[in-house]
């Protein structure tokens, strides 16, 4: 059922092409710095924490969560860019089934968004924010679920998208409220309960959640808001379902 | 026993938002032959073409190439096969290299297999030293031979290619063409096209000309022609109508009236203009005397032109 040669080259193909655009990978790796140094150093300022984090250390993980969200979300552009240019049909007509090709897509967003989020931590120590090698460890696990459970989302949303303008209209609307609603910049236990819903099925809150729990120190008001035990089971059953519903969207389209 | 042909329709029927875009076609393709499907634009050669890769479903009919159903084994016909698309499917922002190795690897090739077929075709197209060239920079018929040679790559039993000159400039068509040919030659392959253009189909073993949904001729090509029996001599006229019942009186011929004129179908065609000119009534504008070609035979059996590049020959045919 699974071709792994063929997930391997699939993924090979995307590292490729995401290599190889350099601009794109300027600005990729530019954008959460400029939220970080410039959103961040200005909201420290302005808000007293008292103790534990403070403001710039706070939204480390919600800058974390917010480049696997981007990543994630607009790898699957490769869809509709396949499917606009023509090389879906080239996969389409192999022998290769339909959920092969699922799985490499999913695997290369993912690992891609990893990849930036990894390059991210590096700038915890700068922040005041040591990082053990077992935290570091536990990260690259919680970001590849988060990456998945994102992936898995975004794929299920593109195979539904035909044209390219469609796709950056639909995905802009998805991932704004996902990551306002994320805990990313502010904690979600001090939204208004009417919004404060949304949170709870908003795979990034938890993912954003687990990754306070390994960087942020434990205590004060910025710290994390749900047990670390939700977190991982929330993103990992997100990731599940939308893995099934991106797979049987791709089976069932001709 | 007969050998089983390589691929076999039989009675196809496709129904598409509608319309029946395919009703009724029949053909079988012995293996080794080159066999071309041609029709003006919305005639349903991809749609016959989509079914037999398994693209598209069908509503009733079978369809089975390499022996196998493509309904009920897809799988099996997708690793019986090549296809070149009427679009350019390749990746444009790899190298010509890097999309060989991306479909060798698709269809399940080991490293080194994929190496040595990747080596040999690349010289097959005379693409070598373009090699590690990302595809954007490429010409549209160097495109086109690159992905002629990865439709070979996996070594299929038949080889689709689905107008597989549109939208190249005429020289580059039949340089196109012209390796096509030479491919066939030295590879062998069955190969099942489809085009519009007259005459590119004259390199087949055998036409189907499909019409509507239907085929209504299925022959040599040299036969088709032979099945006009004489030359066409089109006339334009200050009258065509006027024109057309004195030749059916004086000459007990039937005219028929077409976008380009009256055509006639007359054996000896240089030897009846001198005696159409000195019975003909009607003031005679133009003349024209051809040969039989493939052109004709779907005028005769049609009464219309295939358009070339009109609005629309972009769509799917």
């Amino acid at each position: 059922m699974l071709s792994y040669k063929a997930i391997y080259v699939i993924v090979l193909r995307e590292f490729k092409r995401f290599f190889r655009q350099k601009g794109r990978l300027v600005v990729t790796l530019a954008r959460p710095l400029i939220w970080l140094f410039i959103v961040g150093s200005g909201f420290t300022r302005l808000i007293d924490i008292g103790s534990g984090a403070n403001y710039i250390q706070f939204i480390l993980p919600g800058i974390v969560g917010m480049t696997i969200l981007f990543s994630s979300i607009f790898s699957t552009i490769s869809v509709v860019w396949d499917r606009e240019f023509g090389f879906l049909r080239e996969m389409l007509v192999s022998p290769v089934s339909r959920v092969t090709i699922v799985f490499g897509k999913l695997l290369s967003g993912t690992t891609l968004s990893v990849l930036q989020g990894v390059a991210l931590l590096f700038v915890a120590p700068f922040l005041g924010l040591p990082l053990s090698f077992q935290g570091f460890a536990a990260m690259i696990l919680l970001m590849f679920l988060v990456a998945l459970s994102i992936t898995a989302l975004g794929l299920f949303v593109a195979s539904f998208l035909s044209s390219l303008e469609g796709f950056n209209v639909i995905m802009n609307f998805i991932v704004l409220p996902m990551f306002f609603l994320s805990g990313a910049l502010y904690p979600v236990g001090s939204l208004p309960p009417v919004i404060k819903v949304f949170t709870y099925i908003n795979p990034l809150c938890y993912g954003v959640d687990s990754f306070k729990h390994v960087l942020l120190p434990s205590g004060g008001r910025l710290a994390a808001e749900i047990p670390m035990y939700v977190d991982v089971a929330f993103v990992a059953v997100f990731s599940v379902i939308f893995t099934f519903l991106a797979a049987l969207v791709f089976e069932r389209k001709k | 026993m007969r050998k089983m042909p390589i691929i076999r329709v039989e009675n196809l029927f496709k129904r598409y938002n509608g319309v029946e875009a395919v009703k009724g076609v029949s053909f079988d393709v012995e293996e080794g032959e080159t066999f071309g499907f041609l029709g003006p634009n919305g005639a349903g050669k991809t749609t016959t073409i989509s079914i037999l890769c398994t693209l598209l479903n069908f509503d009733s009919g079978v369809a089975l190439v390499n022996g196998f159903d493509c309904r009920k084994e897809p799988h099996r016909v997708r690793s019986s096969i090549g296809l070149v698309f009427q679009e350019i499917t390749l990746d444009n922002e790899l190298t010509a290299y890097e999309n060989l190795k991306f479909h060798c690897y698709l269809y399940n090739m080991n490293k080194k297999v994929a190496e040595e077929r990747i080596d040999e075709i690349l010289d097959v197209v005379g693409l070598s030293d373009r090699r590690n060239d990302i595809v954007k920079k490429f010409s549209g018929g160097m495109k086109r031979r690159l992905e002629i040679a990865r439709g070979l790559l996996h070594r299929p039993r038949v080889l689709f290619l689905d107008e597989p000159t549109l939208g190249l400039d005429p020289q580059t068509r039949s340089h196109v063409w012209e390796f096509i040919h030479k491919l066939k030659k030295t590879v062998g392959h069955t190969v099942f096209m489809t085009t519009h253009y007259m005459q590119e189909a004259e390199v087949c073993d055998r036409i189907a000309i499909i019409d509507g949904g239907k085929i209504i001729a299925l022959a040599r090509p040299d036969e088709l022609k032979r099945s006009l029996k004489g030359d066409t001599i089109y006339i334009k006229t200050a009258s065509d109508e006027l024109a057309r019942l004195e030749i059916q009186e004086k000459f007990g011929l039937n005219a028929k009236v077409t976008d380009a004129g009256l055509s006639l179908l007359v054996e000896g065609g240089e030897k009846f203009i001198p005696r159409l000119f000195e019975r003909l009534t009607t003031e005679v504008l133009s003349v024209n005397l051809k040969k039989p070609s493939l052109e004709d035979v779907f005028i005769n059996l049609t009464g219309r032109e295939i358009r070339e590049d009109g609005p629309g020959a972009r769509m799917r045919g």
